[in-house]
Order: C-alpha cells, then sequence, then structure tokens
C-alpha cells in the first residue's frame, strides 16, 4: 500500500521566492501598515530618550574603584562598592577565612548543574554524581573535618544559602508533590482527602506566615531543651510549601493523560506502580514541564523571603553589606548585582527547560 | 485459583463463559442478562447498534468495567475484585482498541517489549526478539524505531495489535478496531486479524465490518439496548435472521 504513492510520477513545482534583503525584511516586520509604522517609530524614539543616560549611568560616568564610600559619589554608578563588598554579599557571614568553601559550594552546585545538561550522564550516573554533590556541599559548609573548622548553620548565608535553599526544596519538594498530585487523584477516599486537605492548607497561608510558624512558633510546642536547626526548620517548610504547589502542577499533567493510556497499561496486565511510573508520569510530567519550570523559578527567588526569620541569603547578605556607614547610598548597585546572579540562574532554568521539552517532546514530533 | 482450575478442567474447552452478567451505568441499565460462551479457538464476532452495550460487554471480559451482577470466567480464572485474579486474566487477554492507545512517548519497539519485559518479566533481549517477530508478522518490521506518532493509523491499529500478540495471549478482543481507521487503511489491519483467526486465535470482535464477519466469525451474536438478542453461525445470520431488530439493523448497515 505505502509503496503505491511512490510509483505514480508527480509533478512538484518550487514554492514561490520570498522577499529578502534587510529593506524587505525592515518592511514586513516593522512598516507593514501605517499603524505599525507609527509604534516602531515610537518605539525608536523611547529607546533614544532612555538608552544614552543608562549607558552614560552605568558605564561612561560610573566609578569603578574607591576608597571609601565619600570618594564615590560622582555622576555615575559607584561599581567599586560591588568591587569593595562582592565578598560579603557572596557569602555574608560565613567567616571571612573559611569563605573559599562557600565558594567551593557555589562551584559544586554549577558542576552539578552543568552534569545535569550533559545527556549521556541521564539517569543513574546523574543521581549518584547529585549524592555526592550534596554531600560535598554539605562536608563543605559545615565543616568538622580535621583542618575543616566547624561553621554553625546560623552563619550560612549569601550565595550558598540560597543555592542550598532553593536545590533542596526542588529536589525534596518535587517527589513529595508528585506524590500528592498521584494521592489526590487516588480512588481511596482518606488518602484522597488527606491530600486535598493538606494540599488547599498550605496553598491558602503565605510563605511568610509558614516561615514564621516554622522558626517562632514551632520551638514553642517543643519540650524544653529540644531545638531543631532554624535553617533545617526554613528548608522543611520551603519543602511542604512547594510540595503543595507543584503537587496541583503535576496533577494538571495527570488528568491530560487519555483515559484510553490507562486502560491499553491495564490491559497489558500492568500494575498501578507500573502503569504510573512508565506510562503516566512520563507523559505528563514531559506536559507539565512549562509550568513546573515556572514554579521552581519562582521558588527560587522566594528564597529570599528567609531574610524574615533572619537567615541571610543572598538578599539577606546583601542588605547587610548595605548597613556599612562607609558606604552609604549604593542601594541601586547592589540591586543590579544580585539581579544579575538570580537572572542568570533563572535564565538557565528556563533554557533547560527548553532542552527538557525537546528531548521528551521527541515522540510528538512527526 | 484452585478452584478456577478446578472450572477449567471440566470444560477444558471453554475459555471464557458469561452467566447473567448485568451492568449499571447509574439508573442506566447498560447490559441485562448476558450470556456468552466462548470455545477455545472459537471466532466471536459481536455487532449492533451503537449504545447496545457491545463494547461495555467486551470490555467487561478483562474488567476494564465491572459487571455488577452475574459470573465471568476467563481462562480458567473467575473475574472478581481480586487484583491477583483480575492481573492473571489481563496477562491472558489482548486487547485491541478503537483509538489504538499506543504510548507515545515510546518507540515502537518499546512499545512491544515493555508489558513481556515489566510483566512477564522475559529479559530485554528476548522481548526484542519477540517484538521484532510479531512486527513482521503485522509487516512492519522497518518501524520498530519510529515513535507512534510518526506512524499511520492502520500501521498504528498493527502495531497494536503485534504488542497484545507480544504478550502471547490465549484470547484477543477487537473494540472496533477499524473504526477510526481512513477507509484505505482499514483491508490492511483485517488481513492481520484475518490471519490471525487462521492460525487458531481465539477471538471476540466488536465490528461492523460484515465482510470480515463473513470470512472468519464462527459465531455471529447481535446484540441491542443491552441485550443478546440473536446469536447464530453468520451463515444463517446473514441469510436468516430471526429477530426483527436484527433484520432491521442488517438491513441498515448492508444496505449499500
Amino acid at each position: 500500500m505505502a509503496d503505491l504513492a511512490h510509483e505514480i510520477p508527480v509533478a512538484r513545482a518550487a514554492p514561490p521566492p520570498r522577499s529578502v534583503g534587510v529593506l524587505g525584511w525592515l518592511r514586513a516586520n516593522l512598516f507593514n501598515s501605517v499603524f505599525n509604522s507609527i509604534l516602531t517609530l515610537l518605539a525608536v524614539g523611547l529607546l533614544a530618550l532612555a538608552v544614552p543616560p543608562i549607558i552614560r549611568w552605568g558605564l561612561i560616568d560610573a566609578i569603578w574603584s574607591a576608597p571609601n564610600g565619600q570618594a564615590c559619589h560622582g555622576g555615575g554608578a559607584c561599581w567599586a562598592f560591588i568591587a569593595n563588598k562582592f565578598r560579603l554579599i557572596l557569602f555574608g557571614r560565613y567567616p571571612a577565612d573559611e569563605q573559599w568553601r562557600a565558594a567551593a559550594v557555589v562551584f559544586v552546585f554549577i558542576a552539578m548543574i552543568a552534569m545535569a545538561c550533559v545527556r549521556q550522564l541521564r539517569g543513574r550516573r546523574l543521581v549518584i554524581i547529585w549524592f555526592v554533590g550534596l554531600s560535598a556541599v554539605f562536608l563543605l559548609m559545615a565543616g568538622g573535618l580535621p583542618g575543616m573548622r566547624r561553621v554553625e548553620t546560623a552563619l550560612w548565608s549569601g550565595l550558598p544559602l540560597t543555592l542550598i535553599l532553593a536545590i533542596v526544596g526542588m529536589l525534596l519538594g518535587f517527589p513529595l508533590g508528585v506524590l500528592l498530585a498521584l494521592g489526590r487523584r487516588s480512588t481511596l477516599p482518606a488518602v484522597r482527602a488527606i491530600c486535598v486537605g493538606y494540599i488547599e492548607l498550605v496553598r491558602g497561608v503565605p510563605l511568610i506566615t509558614v516561615l514564621f510558624m516554622a522558626s517562632l512558633m514551632l520551638p514553642l510546642f517543643l519540650p524544653a531543651g529540644v531545638t531543631i536547626d532554624k535553617l533545617l526548620r526554613a528548608q522543611t517548610a520551603f519543602v511542604l510549601f512547594a510540595a503543595a504547589y507543584l503537587a496541583e502542577v503535576v496533577r494538571g499533567g495527570l488528568q491530560a493523560i487519555p483515559k484510553g493510556q490507562i486502560e491499553a497499561a491495564d490491559a497489558l496486565g500492568l500494575s498501578y506502580l507500573q502503569r504510573t511510573r512508565l506510562i503516566v508520569l512520563p507523559q505528563a510530567l514531559a506536559m507539565v514541564i512549562p509550568p513546573l519550570v515556572n514554579t521552581f523559578i519562582g521558588m527560587f527567588k522566594d528564597t529570599s523571603l528567609v531574610l524574615i526569620v533572619s537567615l541571610f541569603d543572598l538578599l539577606g547578605a546583601t542588605e547587610f553589606a548595605l548597613t556599612d556607614s562607609s558606604w552609604q547610598g549604593f542601594a541601586v548597585e547592589a540591586d543590579i548585582f544580585i539581579a544579575v546572579i538570580y537572572w542568570c540562574f533563572c535564565f538557565f532554568m528556563s533554557r533547560y527547560s527548553q532542552l527538557l521539552e525537546r528531548e521528551f517532546n521527541r515522540g510528538k514530533r512527526r | 485459583m484452585s478452584d478456577a482450575k478446578a472450572t477449567e478442567g471440566a470444560t477444558p474447552a471453554l475459555v471464557i463463559e458469561l452467566q447473567g452478567v448485568h451492568k449499571w451505568y447509574g439508573d442506566f441499565h447498560v447490559l441485562r442478562d448476558i450470556n456468552l460462551q466462548v470455545q477455545k479457538g472459537e471466532k466471536v464476532v459481536v455487532c449492533g447498534p451503537s449504545g447496545s452495550g457491545k463494547s461495555t460487554m467486551i470490555r467487561c471480559i478483562n474488567r476494564l468495567e465491572e459487571h455488577q451482577q452475574g459470573r465471568i470466567v476467563v481462562a480458567g480464572i473467575e473475574l472478581t475484585s481480586d487484583l491477583k485474579n483480575i492481573e492473571a486474566i489481563r496477562r491472558e487477554v489482548g486487547m485491541v482498541f478503537q483509538q489504538f492507545n499506543l504510548f507515545p512517548h515510546l518507540t515502537v519497539l518499546q512499545n512491544l517489549t515493555l508489558a513481556p519485559i515489566w510483566v512477564r518479566k522475559l529479559p530485554k533481549k528476548e522481548a526484542e526478539d519477540t517484538a521484532r517477530y510479531y512486527l513482521e508478522r503485522v509487516r512492519i518490521p522497518d518501524q520498530a524505531d519510529k515513535y507512534p506518532g510518526q506512524l499511520s493509523g492502520g500501521q498504528q491499529q498493527r502495531v497494536a495489535i503485534a504488542r497484545s500478540l507480544c504478550m502471547k495471549p490465549e484470547i484477543m478482543l477487537f473494540d472496533e478496531p477499524t473504526s477510526a481507521l481512513d477507509p484505505e487503511m482499514i483491508k490492511e489491519v483485517l488481513d492481520v486479524m484475518i490471519g490471525l483467526a487462521q492460525e487458531g486465535m481465539t477471538m471476540v470482535c466488536v465490528t461492523h465490518e460484515m465482510g470480515f464477519a463473513r470470512t472468519v466469525a464462527d459465531m455471529m451474536v447481535f446484540m441491542d439496548r443491552g441485550e443478546v438478542i440473536e446469536r447464530a453461525p453468520p451463515k444463517d445470520f446473514f441469510a436468516n435472521p430471526q429477530n426483527e431488530r436484527t433484520r432491521t439493523f442488517l438491513s441498515q448497515i448492508l444496505a449499500h
């Protein structure tokens, strides 16, 4: 049957030529109607007004080195502040002579993330790499080995703290979220009720209150003498919170799986666990990659809320750096600096999600 | 399982037995007192107007639908709410759906080897050899590494048949296997099904393809409004239908 089509010769014609060249492109994209021409001119005008002052402030008039804050107040940006304070901004209150360890943690994280992009490492090997990586992170941060002073968690701060909160939050929150989503669609009424109750409760309260309760109220309920590490409490609140949000995203994917997929798996004799793991989840998760990453990006930035329980993440350490009395009035420069750091990580997540989407949706491509 | 074996011993040739099966969707009585026996190697074709309960009945045989009254025994195992029995029956019963229901995220080969590897616990190599054998049988040996979305409807349905066969089932159920296909692809699927019938597979097919029914069926079953109205060998069924409703139905689908 299929060969039939190839046997009969068919007249084929080339598509008509498309207009090319700079002028053709301009006409097609920027000046293809009176209204669009006006919009184009307006946009060019606004750019002409806005861009030169920004360049002048950020680059031409900027001061790149200065002995102190007074010497740094000119017409432009004071990047000397960043040069002077970047260790404090990045590593916060982590002991100065041990900061190589905090820096190493950042590099370990970046290396782990880079490994996740290598397709050949996907699967069991990546799990091992991440397990080793995370162990190294905690060993480096906490110390305790000979030659490495112990650093208590209250001093963990800056970028390493942000990365720990976000990445551990995602790694633990995601599987918990998947379980909650599956539980919410369970046929067992008790399981369903617990999952729905949990999700609605946690989603209904602001993260700040959960953090507050975890760090201020929880100790009141614990017996005297028992304390739980503050970072651990904040991290737990984070994981539980992330799980509730991720559960709803995953549920969206689960609901989009056609009933026929489940029937086909059942008819082949697959058990519930096999069906879920081999048929349902791979398809459901591939479908919700964009909203999943959206949630991850949101979580990454939400880590800055731990400032409220006096943990000094990247933003907290920056605020701390800004309190220096000899360097007053450089909040804009500091905020731009950390905004760029946040942006780099979030942009990476966005690109990574596109990579995953391409890979997981191979079957859909015709 | 032990009393199930006894049932098998008593009537060795009987592989599917429905006794007084009833089912309701809410208040709607979809299956009314269905009685059906299928012998080993027998081919039963079920037809009837839409909404007559034929799909529901065939889906009760592997418990995709639950019956509420009566008894269903398949391959010597009685269908109860016992998950072990259900899974045991599903291993012996292959099913082909109207919408193919291939797994779109897996290649054709992975679709075929999934259940043998995970349910039958076959080594990967052996499962792949079996899969290639059946792909050859359904005449698409060169599509093993494609994804279902890259195949035509007829090819997808043939892959779906091969996927069921890879489990080496005793019984094959077909639920309107050609209804979602373009006309020029129906024949390639029916050819595969006829080949299967000639090899002695026990088959229960819900279909409107009366030409196919005439060729392969040992028994025709006509259903209407949840009841089995008539059953007869195809020769009598088409030449001399006994019931008025059967005659009306046949005149409608054979009119042109």
